[in-house]
């Protein structure tokens, strides 16, 4: 029998913590598909950040830097100046990338870092329980706005993708989702794009995953899904913002 | 005919900074601009490029030091360097690169502050130095230089210290020695026997360990750990590295003590006491942390009476006393950072007089 479903080699073989719903284990396996595909493994290394995606070193099978909150960026600049040959890639929530972290994120995309960078919005911290982000979307309760967000106040939500493709230093920039097979597919199909920028040395590339936060949004897996589906994909719309080289 | 000397330069003390890190291998450097260390990002703009290294000019100093992480946990020698509000930033990093067992050499020419402050020559930054700086309970290498020819020589040994010892390592300077010109012998790196950097990512090749630099100790007792594990390391470097200068102690019935800049006003001060029959001697410690504990403890066994002297109200004050034997005093004179604050070395000969007879 043929065996055509299995485990990517650049995942280790073990139990996530992510609750269940969660997005951020599909995001894991595409990345880890990406690698696998450009049998790039050996040479890649992946920068952490801080939230629920600290423990990428206990579900990658790569060599890992653990970032301060924000600044994986930075590190991973630092990181592929010294490492020119590697592959670097950095995976960052919301709150690390958008909030904390955006001057790191705006400045080494405007340099134009050959390295790749995953983004998982779920419009929320989720690690430290689910209070607003930069993302949380306008009238969404969150922890830390019981009242919804109120754009008057906070802001609105930044829209990464787009605004990251206004930067001449960004070669590739798309947001995708995770809420069905076809987006799961064509998710996978962006996230190799992505990496293949970095191979072929084509500068920076950016993924901004839409996730679901079961948990934190008070919501079974499903519902929690279907709000990408009805709430998120509207706001954030799917697609391909920046492609320079036309991968 | 030909000689094998080493030619001496006439350059300013940043200057030598950025000629040292050369000399030791550094190439990469990641900075800010912030006056009075501007002339080292300057320098390595200019020149690292020739060398194919690479300089970045970062966002920020938060940028800069995270820059500086990723560059050393790829086993690059790295380098960043900034001044008081600047280091004030990169402490995020520096405890990252502490608790990670990065090494990664960080200078700091220090200005007078809190806050904005002013350019002028400080020492009020020994306890953010020397006590680590930021969150997290750790320690850094400290080298404090009092010439341009130190700035040259302390930044080669950083990069040593650190590389050995895996944490970061700190020169610090001030405003005096950074912008000061005198001549230098650009000395070649010594020849120093560095552990292999088995640790670092480089990428997961078939048949290694997957490598991790990070701090995160979530385990059962992997952070206690840790924390006795550097506590042991913290004394490895202060019984092996500590380093200091004497001038004239073997009779002295007082002893000035002084770091960096202060201590060559001191020197001076000290030699015109000794022009006056005054036995006076002069102790400077060059590795702040470790701070040469044993030294002054030796020296006090015979010498009671120490006089301190730093541009700030007293910082280092604290860990003379502390190494001193109980029986002897240490008198202080601070001169607090800020324009005109430096201290003639008539003003300290003055202080000398005062606690010398105050002691026969």
């Amino acid at each position: 029998m043929k065996q055509v479903f299995n485990r990517p080699e650049s995942l280790k073989d073990v139990s996530t913590h992510f609750c269940p719903g969660c997005n951020h284990g599909t995001v894991h396996r595409l990345v880890a598909e990406a690698l696998d595909v450009f049998g790039i493994r050996s040479e890649t290394i992946g920068v952490a950040s801080v939230g629920c995606s600290v423990f990428l070193y206990g579900y990658f099978d790569v060599d890992v830097i653990e970032s301060p909150h924000g600044r994986a960026p930075a590190v991973a600049t630092g990181a592929k100046r010294a490492r020119p040959d590697r592959i670097v890639f950095t995976y960052q929530g919301d709150g690390d990338l958008a909030a904390i972290g955006m001057s790191e994120i705006i400045h080494a995309a405007n340099r134009g870092e050959d390295i790749t960078v995953i983004f998982v919005n779920n419009t929320t911290y989720g690690m430290t329980g689910g209070q607003m982000a930069p993302t949380t979307m306008p009238g969404q309760k969150t922890s830390t706005s019981p009242y919804g967000r109120d754009v008057k106040k906070d802001g609105a939500p930044f829209k990464m993708a787009e605004l990251l493709s206004g930067l001449e230093g960004v070669a590739f920039s798309a947001r995708v989702a995770l809420n069905s097979p076809k987006n799961v597919l064509q998710a996978k199909k962006m996230i190799k794009t992505a990496f293949r920028y970095q191979v072929e040395k084509k500068g920076f590339s950016f993924i901004e995953a839409l996730s679901s936060c079961p948990t934190n949004w008070g919501m079974n897996p499903l519902d929690a899904n279907q709000r990408v589906t009805d709430e998120m994909i509207p706001y954030f719309p799917l697609g391909v913002y920046k492609n320079t080289a036309n991968l | 005919m030909t000689t094998a000397a080493v030619e001496k330069i006439f350059v300013k003390g940043n200057e030598a900074v950025a000629m040292a890190a050369i000399e030791a291998g550094c190439r990469c450097y990641f900075g800010y601009p912030i006056t009075p260390q501007s002339d080292i990002p300057e320098y390595l703009s200019r020149e690292l490029p020739k060398l194919g290294g690479e300089f970045i000019q970062a966002e920020s100093e938060i940028g800069a030091i995270n820059m500086l992480l990723g560059a050393a946990a790829t086993g690059a020698r790295a380098m960043t360097s900034s001044s008081g509000p600047g280091i004030s930033l990169k402490q995020e990093g520096i405890s990252y690169m502490a608790g990670s067992e990065l090494p990664g050499v960080i200078v700091d020419i220090m200005r007078a502050g809190p806050g904005l402050g002013g350019i002028d020559a400080s020492q009020a930054d020994y306890y953010q130095a020397t006590r680590g700086g930021g969150h997290g309970g750790y320690r850094i290498i400290v080298l404090a230089p009092a010439s341009v020819q130190e700035m040259y020589d302390l930044t080669m040994l950083a990069f040593d210290l650190s590389d050995i010892y895996r944490m970061p390592a700190m020169l610090l300077a001030d405003s005096v020695i950074g912008q000061m010109k005198e001549s230098v012998t650009p000395n070649p790196r010594p020849v120093t026997v560095l552990p292999p950097k088995e640790w670092v990512v480089r990428g997961r090749s078939e048949g290694t360990s997957q490598n991790v630099v990070k701090s995160l100790y979530l385990g059962d007792g992997e952070m206690e750990a840790f924390h006795w594990k550097m506590h042991a390391r913290y004394q490895e470097l202060a019984d092996r590295e500590c380093r200091w200068e004497e001038v004239q102690t073997a009779d002295a019935e007082l002893i000035v003590t002084a770091f960096g800049s202060t201590s060559r006003i001191a020197k001076t001060a000290v030699a015109m006491a000794r022009d006056a029959g005054m036995k006076v001697g002069l102790m400077r410690p060059i590795t702040l942390f470790p701070f040469p504990k044993k030294a002054y403890a030796s020296l006090s066994e015979r010498c009671k009476l120490f006089l301190d002297i730093e541009l700030s109200t007293g910082q280092m004050i604290d860990d003379v006393r502390l190494s001193v034997a109980r029986d002897a005093d240490v008198a202080f004179y601070g001169r607090p950072p800020g324009a005109g604050s430096l201290p003639t070395p008539e003003e300290l000969f003055e202080q000398i007089k005062k606690n010398y007879r105050a002691s026969a």
